[in-house]
């Protein structure tokens, strides 16, 4: 492996990459289009935030605790669980919005760890932060994607479908059966979005961690094995993660009557 | 024999009737006063508290599914899953006949759904419901989209159903098709219900 040299940025290289933002705000200012604010705002949050997260990781990776590990990692799972849940339209009534997403999330997210970082990678000890925290964050934000598009898909096809799914179970349909054409297409919808993006990965767009390696100076070719390594991740806990949350979501939108219910869902207005 | 005991429906007074194999009863009222409620209560597709038994067995005692294959549920606008009537039918034995007595031609079966009329889907819909021969038959409109041909040859179908012993209870604005069909009336009125003869 060779390894380049890795050049560090100022805070002034940053200050000079800022400026950029000086175009968007005035070609807002002169087509009347009124979001300079929102763009400042926005600027300002995006450095002020991965530069808070910089120092808490530069904190947490010099401890190598397990403890402070588990605790950021909970910290993750709970925030990409209410950003699921906050995606839906139509949400699941009581504490079941909040444990269907947290449930799956921190299921995906453990089995990723322990399976991608302790058997695969392998580092010494297997809870080393710096592997730990990055994989976690990159396998929960597409899963999370995955699960609020599945749950949106379920919730909104029921409702749609309503009176195809009651005629099924007027008929005598267990609620499996009638609610398989609606799953089915809950499990597709939520999965989409990998494959699609796991076929155009390496032509349309390189991978930001990839991206990464390679400006860190790594060898282009060991930065791709933990591309794909990371891509299959992915893909793997996605699936997993959509499979458990639509049939969880699934069973939750009937009952052991095999009625359809609905009423478990929120109203829109509320 | 259907028996209700004390079958609370949401907006209605505490329910208790009786239907018999081979008997007919309509279900009548204002819109909105809850016939859909009632109806859909007995096929067990909303939670309801009170008794509800076919021929001694209690729902509760049988699974969901196994009865409403006893006890039917018919909706006034059905909804399709398929791409085809046919697939929508639990038997094939004797669909052809039925569907021609509805005045369908064959060739509908195989058609896109959405190439059929409100009223041609109105009958698939009552075909596919009693061609299974369920013992109670709970019909919401059933001819609310029909002319007055196909009212009458869907009222000999259900008068068929009738006659082979089994029971409907039939939720009709037409005084007249009530009168044809109904042995006796229930009659929902600001959440009380009366059940009285035709």
């Amino acid at each position: 492996m060779t390894q380049a040299s890795y050049i560090t940025l100022t805070y002034w290289d940053l200050a000079m990459a800022a400026s950029l933002i000086l175009i968007n705000g005035g070609l807002s200012v002169a087509f009347r289009l009124g979001i300079e604010r929102t763009l400042l705002i926005a600027a300002v949050r995006m450095a002020v935030q991965l530069m808070a997260v910089g120092f808490v990781l530069k904190f947490i990776f010099t401890q190598t605790s397990g403890l402070w590990t588990l605790g950021l990692g909970l910290c993750m799972v709970l925030f990409a669980a209410r950003e699921a849940m906050a995606r839906q339209t139509r949400r699941y009534k009581g504490w079941w919005a909040y444990g269907l997403g947290t449930g799956t999330l921190l299921f995906v997210g453990l089995l990723a760890i322990l399976f991608g970082v302790g058997v695969i990678i392998g580092p010494d000890p297997w809870y080393t932060p710096r592997f730990v925290l990055p994989i976690l964050g990159m396998v929960l934000g597409n899963t999370l994607n995955g699960i609020s598009l599945g749950l949106e898909t379920l919730t909104t096809s029921a409702l749609r479908e309503r009176a195809a799914i009651e005629a099924r179970i007027s008929l005598g349909a267990t609620r499996f059966v009638a609610m398989s054409v609606t799953t089915r297409q809950a499990l597709k919808t939520g999965m989409m979005p990998i494959i699609n993006s796991m076929a155009a990965t390496g032509i349309v767009a390189l991978p930001g961690m990839m991206t990464g390696q390679i400006l860190a100076g790594i060898d282009p070719v060991e930065a791709t094995k933990y591309q794909v390594l990371i891509t299959f991740l992915i893909a793997g806990g996605t699936a997993l993660g959509v499979f458990l949350a639509v049939i969880g979501g699934a069973r939750l939108l009937t009952d052991e009557r095999h009625r359809l219910r609905l009423d478990r869902l929120e109203n829109p207005a509320q | 024999m259907l028996k209700l005991e004390n079958v609370h429906v949401h907006g209605l007074a505490p329910v208790s009737f009786e239907v018999a194999g081979g008997e007919c009863l309509a279900v009548q009222g204002p819109s909105g006063s809850g016939k859909t409620v009632l109806l859909r209560a007995l096929a067990d597709l909303d939670p309801a508290e009170g008794e509800i038994s076919l021929d001694g067995t209690n729902r509760n005692s049988i699974s969901g599914p196994e009865w409403r294959n006893k006890v039917r549920y018919a909706a006034a606008e059905p909804g399709w899953w398929g791409e085809t009537p046919r697939e929508h039918f639990a038997t094939d034995r004797g669909l052809e006949k039925m569907i021609a007595a509805l005045g369908l031609k064959t060739g509908q079966l195989d058609q896109s759904i959405s190439r059929l009329s409100t009223g041609e889907r109105q009958r698939m819909a009552l075909v596919r419901a009693l061609i299974d021969e369920p013992d109670i038959l709970l019909l919401d409109e059933p001819t609310g989209a029909l002319d007055v041909k196909a009212t009458t040859q869907a009222e000999k179908l259900i008068k068929r159903h009738l006659k082979a012993g089994h029971a409907v209870i039939l939720v009709s604005h037409d005084p007249e098709q009530v009168r044809r069909l109904a042995d006796r009336k229930l009659v929902i009125r600001g959440g009380r219900v009366r059940i009285g003869r035709v």
